[in-house]
């Protein structure tokens, strides 16, 4: 029970991270990671949505007809994100005004509804939770340091602090302007996706389909 | 709830149905959306209070760092007890005989409403707001008898967003003192740039006006050389950005202009000749 608690939560970190191996949830990967405290905050947000989302759906599973089975999960799941979108205006005005849509955006994350139907269905609340979390964390890590890079490079900046004195700013550094434009995250993730797949030979899949080798004599 | 093994009363008898039985979906999808609904307006109800202070805090704090009070010591609620709250009717360009609380007043919510706005034609809505409030508040710093300062909002498209600030004038109204604003959704480190404090300084000192009392202030490409004719009216471009830049240049156009709050801004002017 302990270690399938620990594989729960480790497991989704690198060797089946939802975002790298998956590739689920990309879209608020490219919208929020501009800066590294708007991450942060989604971040936080999305780990709670899916771990609680997980554990309540999974309390109720016994008794979800399967028919209405998706609409169940994605009322909780959604009622779980509204409530955080509100406590969000409540005590993190300015971060909440920085993320604005992406927020009630989590509704849609391929990465809750992907743990409910595929987690928290089948196991018990607690597991459930513990897999929601692991899976919030996996998606934080990447998310976290997509963040750093473009911050770093597209502002010279870390949490909002300088690190690399700018040009503009009477420093050296000339910004990248392109690291703050969504499709630089498209970048970010491809190579960390490399980077993981050389790392771990596991993850690299199959080609779909392969070119037949087809000789001469097989023609004639 | 769901693994306990005595169900009783009614609760227990649909429980017990079989999952597939439509009365138990039926059950089970009213039940469900009653908990959450009571969830969520729980949680929306509670926490009203506190945004609603949040936004309203958020507005006075950026109209504070637009007239530069906010470095002064005192609380945010004091410091904004010094300003001079007054509405004024945009039409005429006086202030408006109103019952409403201009403190309490929303100008967002009056351009929605048919009751308090006009719709703009076409050719005069350059700043692509659609409608425009009969009634904006302004700002007043006064000193005595004399106005030191006038803020008022403004707001206008830019490339992804409406943007929502607040323009600080001298009391010649007439040298800009500030331009801030403080909801927008462009670009971060393009467009969002307007939040860049080097390039907010640089409206400091700015005039609105030509001679003949033309709006003609406006954001150019590139930089602007100061010895140039006319670099009194124009502020620096923000690169990469142009779109955005072409919208503040709209959005000072228009609400500076006759159909904004230009008549305002045309008595105060010739009140002060007197």
């Amino acid at each position: 029970m302990a270690s399938q608690a620990k594989t729960n939560v480790i497991d989704p970190l690198i060797d089946n991270n939802p975002i790298t191996l998956q590739v689920l949830g990309i879209c608020s990967a490219l919208a929020v990671t501009t800066n590294m405290m708007a991450s942060l905050i989604m971040c936080i947000a999305l780990t709670t949505v899916t771990a609680f989302s997980g554990a309540f759906i999974s309390a109720i599973r016994k008794h979800i007809p399967g028919n209405i089975r998706i609409i169940v999960q994605m009322t909780i799941i959604a009622s779980l994100v509204i409530i955080v979108d509100q406590v969000l205006k409540a005590y993190a005005y300015e971060a909440s005004k920085q993320l604005s849509v992406f927020v009630g955006l989590i509704i849609t994350n391929c990465i809750v509804l992907g743990r409910a139907e595929a987690y928290a269905m089948k196991n018990p609340p607690l597991m459930s939770f513990l897999d929601g979390l692991g899976n919030g964390l996996g998606y934080s890590l990447i998310l976290m340091s997509v963040a750093f890079f473009r911050e770093l490079l597209g502002a010279g900046k870390l949490f909002g602090v300088t690190v690399i004195p700018v040009a503009s700013e009477g420093g050296w550094y000339i910004p990248n302007g392109l690291m703050l434009l969504p499709p630089s995250a498209f970048f970010v993730i491809g190579l960390m996706i490399w980077a993981i797949r050389t790392w771990k030979k596991e993850q690299v899949e199959k080609p779909d389909y392969q070119i037949h080798q087809v000789h001469r004599t097989e023609v004639l | 709830m769901a693994d306990s093994t005595e169900k009783k009363g009614l609760l227990g008898s649909f429980l017990s149905l079989p999952n597939d039985n439509p009365k138990k979906t039926l059950f089970v999808a009213i039940l469900l959306c009653l908990v959450c609904s009571i969830l969520v307006s729980t949680a929306a109800v509670s926490l009203k209070p506190l945004q609603t202070s949040n936004k309203k805090d958020d507005i006075k704090r950026n109209i504070l760092a637009v007239t530069g009070l906010s470095d002064q010591d005192g609380s945010l609620d004091e410091l904004f007890s010094r300003f001079d709250v007054k509405l004024v009717d945009l039409d005429t360009g006086l202030y408006a005989h109103t019952d409403i609380d201009p403190v309490v007043y929303d100008q967002r919510k009056a351009s929605a409403d048919p009751m308090m706005s006009v719709e703009l034609p076409g050719g005069q809505d350059i700043a692509g707001i659609s409608r425009r409030a009969n009634m904006a508040p302004v700002y007043l710093l006064t000193e005595g008898d004399t106005i030191k300062q006038v803020v008022l909002p403004v707001h206008g498209y830019g490339l992804w967003s409406t943007l929502y600030g607040f323009l600080s004038l001298e009391g010649d109204f007439n040298t800009i003192t500030g331009l801030r604003f403080y909801e927008h959704a462009e670009t971060p480190g393009l467009g969002g740039e307007v939040d860049n404090p080097k390039w907010r300084a640089k409206w400091d000192g700015k005039k609105v006006f030509d001679e003949e009392g033309n709006v003609e202030i406006r954001v150019v490409r590139g930089y602007v050389d100061e010895k140039t004719a006319n670099a009194e009216h124009k502020v620096d471009g923000l690169s990469g950005a142009t779109l955005t830049s072409n919208g503040v240049t709209n959005l000072l156009q228009y609400w500076l202009g006759d159909h904004g709050f230009g008549p305002y801004l045309k008595n105060m002017r010739t009140e002060l000749e007197k």
